[in-house]
C-alpha cells in the first residue's frame, strides 16, 4: 500500500464525490430498490404495488419456462465462452513463431471487437437467411435439411452463438497470440530436447503458463455473453421460437418492460444478481488454486 | 490456388516437423509459413461477413434476392446508403450516439481520475468504506438491476434524455480500477518531489498525474467510446422517443420481417454506418486498447 503523502481535510471528499454521488444513486439505490420491489407485484390497473412477501420468488421456481431461460443462458455463455477460446488457443498454439508483421495481423483480428452485438446479429441473420442467405444455400448443396431459424430452435441459437463468437474471436486469439509469444523459447526448447512431443509441450508447459489469459478470456467472454448479448438477441430472433434464445437477461427485460410485471422482473433481477456473485467468487476460487501469476 | 498450396506445404511440414527430420533453421521458417497461413486464414474469414454484408449493401433489391448469392459489390450504393439514411433518422440517431459514447467516455475518465487520485494519494476517514462502496459495482453490471435503475431515472425526470442516457452507465469502477493499479506504481518520491517544489494536490494531478496516465487514458476511451456507442439495453429501455434512440436500436426498424419486402440492402447499408465509428475508434488506437487491457488485468 502507498504511503500517503498529500494532507488536506475536505479535499479527498470532494474528488470522490462524483463517483460515490453516481454509485449511490444508480448502484445502491436500484440494487435495494430491486430487492424491496422482489416482493410486490403491481395491482391489476398498475396504479399500486401490493406486498406479495416471497410470491414472486415461488413463482419463478416453479415456472419451468424460467428454467428453461436458465438452461438457455448457461448452454449459450459455454458454447460462446468454450468454442471460442478452444478454437482461438488452437489456432494460436499452431501459429506460435516468430511472426513477422504481427501488428499488421492484430489490427485485422481485432476490429470486430468494435462492432455491436446486435449489428453483428443483423449482418449474420442475413448469412443465415432461409431464403436468400449464402449459408443455407451452400449447405443446400449437401444435405435437404432446411436450416430455417424462423422455425428451428437450434438454428436460431446456432445463429447467435456464430454472431457473438464472431465478434470476440479476434480479440480472443490477438490475446493467445500476445500470451504465446512472452513465454521464452528456451523452455519449450529445454521440454523438445527432454523428449516432450508437441502435445505434452502444450499440456505441460504452454497451457499452464498461459492461464492468466485464459482467466481473464474466460471472465471477459462470460460477462459478454450472459449481458451484453441482449441487442444480440433483441434485433435478430427476438427470443424465439418460442421461447427458444430467450436469456435471462432478455426475460427479465420483457417481463418487466413489456409485460409490465415489476416485481416479477425484479425478483429476476435479484437471482441474477445471487447468480453472479456465486459465480464471481467461484473464479476467484479457482482463480487463487489454479491461475499462476 | 496459392493459398492451397501454402495449407498443402504448411501440413506437409507440420509432419516433417513432428518426425524431427528438418534442420532447425528450416524448421523455424517452415512454422513461421504455418503461422502466416493459419493467421491469413482467420482474417480471411473473420473478414468475410463484414464483406458480405457491404456487397449486399450495394446492390439492387432483385440482386439481394437472386440465387446464387452474388459476392461483388454493384452498383446501387448510394441509393441504399441515402434510402437508410432518410427511413432510420441516421443522422440524429448517430448524433445521438456520439453524444451518448463521448460523455460516457469522458464522464467516466474524469469522475475515475479523481476517485482513484483520491483513494490513493490521501489518508481520510471513511476512505475504507468508499473503497469498498466503488469497486463492488465491479460485480454487478446495469443489465442485472434494469428495472429499478429506470425508477430512479423516472424519479429524477430523466427518461428520453441525454442525462438518463449517460449518467446512470458512469456508476461502475472499472476506470477506477485501472487509475488506482496505476498510480500505485508511480514512485512516491514523485508526489515528494513536486510537494518541494511547492505543488499542491490538484498541481501535481494535473502536471504530473495526468500527464504520466495518457496511455491509460487512451485506453479507457476506447473501451469506453465502444461500450457506450454499442451498448443496445439501457437506450431501449430509457428512451421512448424516436428522436433520442441510438444508431445501435435504430437499426432494428430497417430488419425486414417476415411479411415485408426484403430489403436486406437497406439494412446493410445501415449496419455498415452504426458499425463504422467504433471499427475506426479501435483500428486507429488500438496500440493502446491493447496495452490498456493487458493492464487492467493486472
Amino acid at each position: 500500500m502507498k504511503r500517503t503523502v498529500f494532507r488536506n481535510r475536505w479535499l479527498p471528499y470532494a474528488l470522490v464525490a462524483p463517483q460515490l454521488a453516481v454509485t449511490l444513486a444508480f448502484f445502491f439505490w436500484p440494487a435495494f430498490d430491486s430487492l424491496r420491489l422482489s416482493l410486490y407485484r403491481a395491482s391489476p390497473f398498475g396504479d399500486r404495488l401490493i406486498f406479495i412477501g416471497l410470491g414472486n420468488f415461488q413463482r419463478l421456481l416453479s415456472d419451468p419456462a424460467y428454467f428453461r431461460s436458465v438452461a438457455t443462458s448457461f448452454v449459450f455463455s459455454a458454447l460462446v465462452t468454450f468454442v471460442g477460446l478452444a478454437v482461438a488457443l488452437f489456432l494460436a498454439s499452431l501459429a506460435n513463431a516468430k511472426i513477422r508483421g504481427l501488428a499488421i495481423y492484430r489490427t485485422l483480428l481485432l476490429w470486430p471487437y468494435g462492432i455491436a452485438p446486435a449489428v453483428a446479429g443483423v449482418i449474420w441473420m442475413f448469412v443465415f437467411h432461409p431464403s436468400f442467405g449464402v449459408l443455407p444455400y451452400l449447405l443446400s448443396f449437401v444435405t435437404a435439411y432446411q436450416f430455417n431459424w424462423f422455425l428451428k430452435s437450434w438454428v436460431a441459437l446456432a445463429l447467435i452463438v456464430v454472431a457473438a463468437i464472431w465478434k470476440q474471436f479476434g480479440y480472443n486469439l490477438a490475446f493467445y497470440l500476445a500470451g504465446l509469444q512472452a513465454i521464452p523459447g528456451s523452455v519449450l526448447e529445454a521440454a523438445s530436447v527432454d523428449g516432450a512431443g508437441p502435445v505434452r509441450r502444450f499440456f505441460a508447459i504452454t497451457f499452464p503458463l498461459l492461464s492468466p489469459v485464459t482467466f481473464f478470456l474466460f471472465t471477459l467472454n462470460m460477462t459478454f455473453s450472459f449481458f451484453d448479448t441482449f441487442g444480440l438477441v433483441h434485433a435478430v430472433t427476438q427470443g424465439g421460437p418460442g421461447d427458444a434464445t430467450s436469456i435471462l437477461v432478455f426475460r427479465a427485460w420483457k417481463d418487466g418492460f413489456e409485460g409490465l410485471q415489476l416485481g416479477y422482473s425484479a425478483a429476476q433481477s435479484v437471482i441474477l444478481m445471487l447468480l453472479v456473485v456465486a459465480l464471481t467468487a467461484a473464479q476467484f476460487r479457482f482463480a487463487e488454486k489454479k491461475v499462476t501469476y | 490456388m496459392a493459398a492451397t498450396s501454402r495449407l498443402a506445404s504448411a501440413g506437409a511440414v507440420a509432419t516433417a516437423e513432428l518426425a524431427g527430420h528438418l534442420p532447425a533453421t528450416r524448421r523455424r521458417d517452415m512454422s513461421g509459413a504455418i503461422a502466416h497461413a493459419i493467421l491469413v486464414a482467420s482474417v480471411v474469414v473473420l473478414a468475410f461477413p463484414l464483406y458480405y454484408a457491404f456487397v449486399i449493401s450495394t446492390q439492387t433489391l432483385d440482386e439481394v434476392t437472386s440465387l446464387p448469392p452474388k459476392l461483388v459489390p454493384s452498383t446501387h450504393m448510394l441509393q441504399n446508403y441515402a434510402d437508410a439514411w432518410v427511413r432510420a433518422k441516421m443522422g440524429r440517431l448517430l448524433l445521438n450516439s456520439a453524444i451518448v459514447a463521448l460523455a460516457v467516455a469522458f464522464g467516466k475518465i474524469a469522475i475515475s481520475v479523481l476517485s482513484a487520485f483520491a483513494i490513493v494519494y490521501f489518508n481520510f476517514r471513511g476512505k475504507q468504506v468508499v473503497f469498498w462502496m466503488i469497486f463492488i459495482t465491479l460485480m454487478l453490471p446495469v443489465p442485472v438491476r434494469i428495472v429499478s435503475t429506470y425508477q430512479v431515472v423516472s424519479v429524477l425526470g430523466w427518461v428520453d434524455t441525454y442525462w438518463g442516457l449517460t449518467v446512470p452507465l458512469l456508476a461502475s469502477a472499472t476506470g477506477t480500477f485501472l487509475f488506482r493499479q496505476y498510480y500505485q506504481t508511480i514512485p512516491d518520491s514523485l508526489a515528494e518531489a513536486a510537494q518541494l517544489d511547492g505543488a499542491g494536490p490538484l498541481r501535481f494531478l494535473w502536471s504530473f498525474l495526468l500527464p504520466l496516465s495518457k496511455a491509460n487514458i487512451a485506453a479507457l476511451f476506447v473501451i469506453l467510446f465502444v461500450y457506450g456507442w454499442n451498448d443496445y439495453l439501457w437506450p431501449l429501455i430509457v428512451t421512448n422517443s424516436p428522436e433520442m434512440r441510438t444508431a445501435v436500436i435504430g437499426i432494428d426498424s430497417l430488419i425486414p420481417r417476415t411479411s415485408q419486402l426484403p430489403e436486406w440492402n437497406v439494412a446493410m447499408a445501415a449496419a455498415m454506418m452504426v458499425l463504422l465509428p467504433p471499427v475506426v475508434v479501435i483500428v486507429a488506437m488500438q496500440r493502446w486498447f491493447v496495452k490498456g487491457l493487458i493492464e487492467t488485468e493486472k
